[in-house]
């Protein structure tokens, strides 16, 4: 069996996290500079063009991107060969995100539902860290990670949606949710939907779905051209950049489809900023 | 589209001028508050009690910043999405309050309050935290310290720049952007 010392999965995943609070991956900003390219409203330009010199800067001085630094998700997959000695996998990954929050000066946005009041002192700073684990075959751990802000998350939606409904039923649900966030996520979006599954696998899909390079090209082929097609549907409605109108609403859409239930259709959307801060390291 | 530079307190003449879609560049004292310290300052008035810095002609930031790194007055600070203010903007636009800095769309309350007691909304770049940071030269926190970063700051701000979402006259720049690019099929 593979090991891995606790302390050397505490450095790698901290110097990711920090890391990824200031450098937007490649994939984001090529989305991006696209659409500066291809908008048409001059406002919604001039919009794009603020969230290019913002990623520059903070890339340049070692700034967070955004105030909102983010609840930090991670996407696990444990190799059954490999054992990490010292502590746990998920001791590592808490400890590991809330060193780099502090050391790093991002923000801890972790509080009670209800009394509001935050847990950076009882809990840790910044934690829980979300981390959904899979075990998958092999001697690797493989870590995906993203800052995901509250913004773009609370317009985000999940429903099931009758069998009979369709594709047609989804692209209309898709529809309505990004007509309705309108201004509010940080446009341009990236939209991630889980189809199928039962109710939570369609929201963690959804989830999953955005850590996806965006600009590549879903593996199977419908749904890459549902994809492309949806994503054409959603240009259409004219929200523009942080919502002051333009063609360039949409930077990509990504879906990702499990089997269901006969006699259901979970259908989930979940919305990622323009600041789509994402990294993955396999150890 | 006109472009402006003002300098707060801004008075009922400053913001009428202004129309959804222009561009301003502020100048001068801004102060910060999210959804904890909107909450805590509606209370004073409803008490009656004397409020932690003048609303009149005042601008409210919606940003919960990243903490400064050592030597410098603020980290991070784009806003934050509006609506959740909207329960409490009225009334501290009624009470004075002439500008609000956030992003995303206001409910109707409140452009009705922008209309009734002179106010506009503006929109900052969400997402643009790095830049923005660049333009508030000075940061302090005034009040309620221990709401960590939904505190109430006094910020010092140099050609901060916003766009005019909601102006006096009842015009969305929301509504006009999206139903100029807007494609019916």
């Amino acid at each position: 069996m593979r090991q891995i010392a606790y302390d050397d999965l505490v450095k790698s995943v901290k110097a990711m996290v920090m890391h990824t609070a200031s450098h937007l991956p490649e994939d984001a900003l090529a989305a991006i500079e696209k659409a500066y390219e291809e908008e048409q409203s001059e406002v919604a330009k001039s919009v794009l063009k603020q969230i290019l010199d913002n990623a520059h800067l903070a890339s340049e001085e070692d700034r967070p991107l955004c105030q909102d630094t983010g609840l930090a998700v991670y996407f696990i997959n444990v190799g059954e060969d490999v054992k990490v000695v010292g502590g746990s996998i998920r001791d590592a990954i808490n400890q590991a995100t809330e060193e780099a929050y502090k050391e790093g000066y991002l923000r801890a946005s972790t509080c009670d539902c209800f009394d509001r009041h935050n847990l950076k002192d009882e809990v840790g700073y910044n934690l829980p860290a979300v981390i959904h684990f899979d075990i998958v075959p092999g001697d690797r751990i493989e870590i995906e990670y993203a800052a995901k802000g509250g913004g773009s998350e609370n317009v985000s939606r999940a429903t099931v949606l009758a069998p009979a409904q369709g594709k047609e039923g989804i692209k209309n649900f898709v529809k309505q949710v990004i007509s309705d966030a309108g201004p509010n996520p940080c446009p341009p979006i990236i939209v991630g939907v889980g189809i199928g599954g039962t109710f939570e696998v369609a929201a963690k899909s959804s989830k999953h779905a955005l850590f996806r390079e965006a600009g590549t090209p879903n593996p199977n082929p419908d749904l890459d051209a549902f994809e492309k097609e949806l994503k054409e549907e959603l240009n259409k409605l004219g929200i523009g950049a942080m919502g002051m109108g333009g063609t360039q609403t949409v930077l990509a859409v990504h879906i990702e489809k499990n089997p269901c239930h006969i006699a259901s259709l979970p259908v989930s959307v979940n919305v990622q900023c323009h600041s789509s801060r994402h990294s993955h390291i396999t150890l | 589209m006109a472009e402006y530079h003002m300098t707060t307190p801004l008075s009922d003449e400053d913001v009428s001028k202004l129309e959804a879609g222009d561009i301003v560049y502020l100048n001068g004292t801004i102060y910060t508050a999210r959804d904890a310290a909107h909450k805590r300052l509606v209370d004073l008035i409803e008490k009656g009690e004397q409020l932690p810095f003048d609303l009149k002609g005042s601008v409210i930031y919606f940003v919960g910043p990243t903490p400064p790194k050592p030597g410098e007055p603020i980290g991070s600070a784009g806003p934050t999405t509006s609506y959740r203010m909207d329960s409490y903007s009225p009334i501290l636009i009624e009470h004075g309050q002439k500008g609000m800095i956030g992003k995303g769309k206001r409910n109707e309350a409140v452009k009705e309050a922008c209309k009734k007691y002179k106010a506009v909304y503006f929109g900052a770049t969400g997402g643009a935290g790095a830049l923005i940071a660049k333009a508030i030269k000075k940061a302090e926190v005034i009040a309620y310290p221990e709401l960590g970063p939904e505190a109430i700051r006094k910020l010092e701000v140099e050609e901060f720049p916003v766009t005019v979402i909601n102006d006096t006259h009842g015009n969305d720049l929301y509504e006009m952007g999206r139903a100029k690019y807007e494609v019916k099929d």
